[in-house]
């Protein structure tokens, strides 16, 4: 029997054909392809057998899988359900106990080399992984043994690619990003708290669409979503350089949307779409709302507060210390040194030249 | 005699003044100095920018102009250092002396200590020395040239992420997201080292009109003419 292609089974839940080529030419554009882009991934949908992906959860919040389901195009949620074959994901499946867990075992063994391991959130180390059993075991043991074949794997959201809030210090369950673990297998990082919904299917899509993975930059981010800072692209840039900003919440710099940078905003440090693709269908960004972004999908975003402040905290040197409160600090101190120095130098030389004159003019 | 940049003067030589500092090391101080104050003003305020100015945007271009003279400057001082280490290989004896502090003179380790006595009042009478006193030396290296290093790598690379991820200079710089991963560590790098620096140039300030005055060899009018002067008493 022929395998089903994505087409074919969103045809069968009756999706109009019109409908899948505004997805095939949206996707395109999300991914920056050229003319004849849509082409491509439109053929490559109606041609390709569907790639089975099993969707492994770990110590998570499910956030991304929350964001993954409002995926912005009208028809997305059946078209990436349909467009993977997602054979495994304890959250949407039907089954469960060990009829879930006998499907793991099957795609490994029918699809070894051939399918997508995609991992939502990390594994937790200490105690045996303690944290987070799955089965009856651990989680970090489950992931490892699926990664193990897999043709790629994807790791969703910060959680999977740096660890997240579980591992903010002093990281207790010593929660470990997925690329730590797992060794001769591609690893994709697709940060965020939770990814962009158009980026994670963006992500898929381009796999499906070329038979490989996208180009990643250092931190294994697709380079097509995570090349450039939300300070790059952000609409509220030319108050940046105008040197606008609001001082405080509500401000008239806040009606105004003035530049969010002096409350902390951390788009000069984060790389992310979210000022490009946009949430919820393009409707906002936490920018857009009025906000400053945070960096979630920055590596230890959470140990760099506050959220509210540029100059951010240096633990290193108490709680609540930054560069600027223990440089005026230094130099505060430096200062008084540097008078009572300056003092004691010309006390001395009073009481030398003092000695030197003899009792003409002493203590007087 | 073959010039040591490092040399105790003794209290019996009647040496009266050595040439010591060339004009380019001279010329490259004052450049220096300008640079920094430039680029710690500008840079204190790129980290907490000014109050706001109204206006359209159009027209205004505050910030703008602040991180223009903060990058211009920025490039100045590393083409500085380029041009300062530059000298240390042709330059005279004393334009290498900052850069090799002789830790294994055993004379040397002792005038260190007995530099921090003299600062602590506890000698009567400073030693004097051609170039570098040992413990300007130590502090000039820890306190200045290793943080101007990180300033201008923490500097490029911060200026990579804006170039972005296909210039060269995130080919050259690119390595420190190994060290740092998230790059908001390079400011907090960058304005701890600020600090530092500038709680250097108050320090090497008020020592250098000390030593002045106190301890029998000139320091201020050296960087300006390149001699230093001998007193015996």
């Amino acid at each position: 029997m022929r395998q089903q292609t994505f087409y074919d089974v969103i045809r069968e839940q009756g999706i109009p054909r019109r409908d899948f080529l505004k997805f095939c030419a949206l996707t395109a554009i999300a991914m920056g392809l050229g003319p004849g882009g849509d082409e491509a991934v439109a053929k490559a949908l109606e041609t390709k057998p569907r790639l089975p992906v099993l969707w492994l959860h770990g110590l998570e919040c499910t956030c991304c899988s929350e964001s993954f389901i409002r995926a912005a195009h009208p028809l997305a949620k059946d078209i990436v359900l349909s467009m993977i074959s997602l054979d495994y994901d304890d959250t949407l499946m039907a089954a469960a106990g060990h009829q879930a867990e006998a499907i793991l075992d099957e795609i490994v063994t029918n699809y070894k080399g051939n399918y997508i391991l995609a991992v939502e959130g990390n594994a937790p180390l200490a105690d045996d992984g303690m944290a987070c059993i799955v089965g009856g075991r651990p989680f970090a043991d489950q992931m490892i043994e699926v990664a193990r074949h897999a043709k790629a794997v994807i790791g969703w959201g910060t959680c999977a690619a740096f660890g997240c809030v579980q591992a903010a210090k002093p990281n207790p369950t010593k929660a470990t990003p997925i690329s730590k673990l797992i060794r001769d297998v591609p690893v994709v990082n697709v940060p965020g708290c939770p990814p962009i919904a158009d980026v994670m299917a963006g992500v898929l899509t381009y796999i499906i669409t070329f038979d490989r993975l996208p180009d990643l930059d250092r931190q294994l981010r697709p380079k097509m979503f995570y090349g450039q800072r939300v300070h790059d692209k952000c609409y509220r840039r030319a108050h940046f350089d105008a040197g606008q900003f609001v001082e405080s919440w509500d401000d008239d710099g806040a009606r105004l949307g003035w530049c969010l940078y002096k409350l902390g905003c951390r788009g000069p440090t984060t790389y992310n779409a979210c000022t490009t693709i946009g949430w919820n269908d393009g409707v906002s960004s936490p920018i857009r709302s009025g906000h400053g972004c945070i960096g979630c999908s920055e590596d230890g975003f959470w140990d760099r507060g506050p959220f509210y402040d540029r100059v951010v905290d240096m633990k290193q040197f108490g709680v609540e210390s930054t560069a600027d409160t223990i440089g005026l600090g230094a130099a505060a101190g430096l200062g008084a040194a540097m008078a009572a120095h300056a003092g004691a130098t010309v006390v001395k030389r009073m009481l030398d030249g003092g000695k030197n004159k003899g009792n003409e003019d002493g203590e007087g | 005699m073959r010039q040591t940049a490092y040399r105790e003067i003794n209290d019996h030589e009647d040496i009266s003044s050595i040439y010591i500092y060339e004009a380019p090391v001279r010329v490259w101080h004052w450049l220096n100095a300008a640079a920094v104050v430039a680029l710690a003003v500008t840079g204190y305020v790129i980290g907490t920018p000014l109050p706001s100015y109204t206006g359209d945007p159009s027209t205004v271009y505050v910030m703008g102009w602040i991180r223009l003279v903060h990058l211009a400057a920025g490039h100045i001082f590393a083409v500085l250092w380029v041009m300062r280490i530059w000298w240390a290989f042709v330059g005279n004896s004393f334009s290498r002396q900052l850069f090799i502090p002789p830790v294994w003179s055993q004379r040397w380790i002792d005038g260190l200590f007995y530099q921090v006595k003299w600062n602590l009042f506890l000698v009567s009478k400073a030693r004097r020395y051609s170039g570098l006193n040992p413990l300007a030396h130590v502090t000039m290296l820890v306190a200045f040239v290793v943080p101007s290093a990180l300033l201008v790598i923490t500097g490029y690379a911060m200026y990579a992420e804006v170039a972005g991820h296909e210039s060269w200079l995130y080919a050259l710089f690119g390595w420190t997201s190994h060290i740092t991963s998230n790059t908001i560590d390079l400011h907090t790098i960058h304005r701890v080292c600020m600090w530092v620096v500038l709680a250097f140039m108050v320090a090497h300030v008020y020592t250098a009109v000390r030593e002045d005055i106190v301890s029998r060899q000139s320091m201020v009018s050296t960087v300006l003419s390149g001699y230093r002067l001998f007193k015996r008493d």
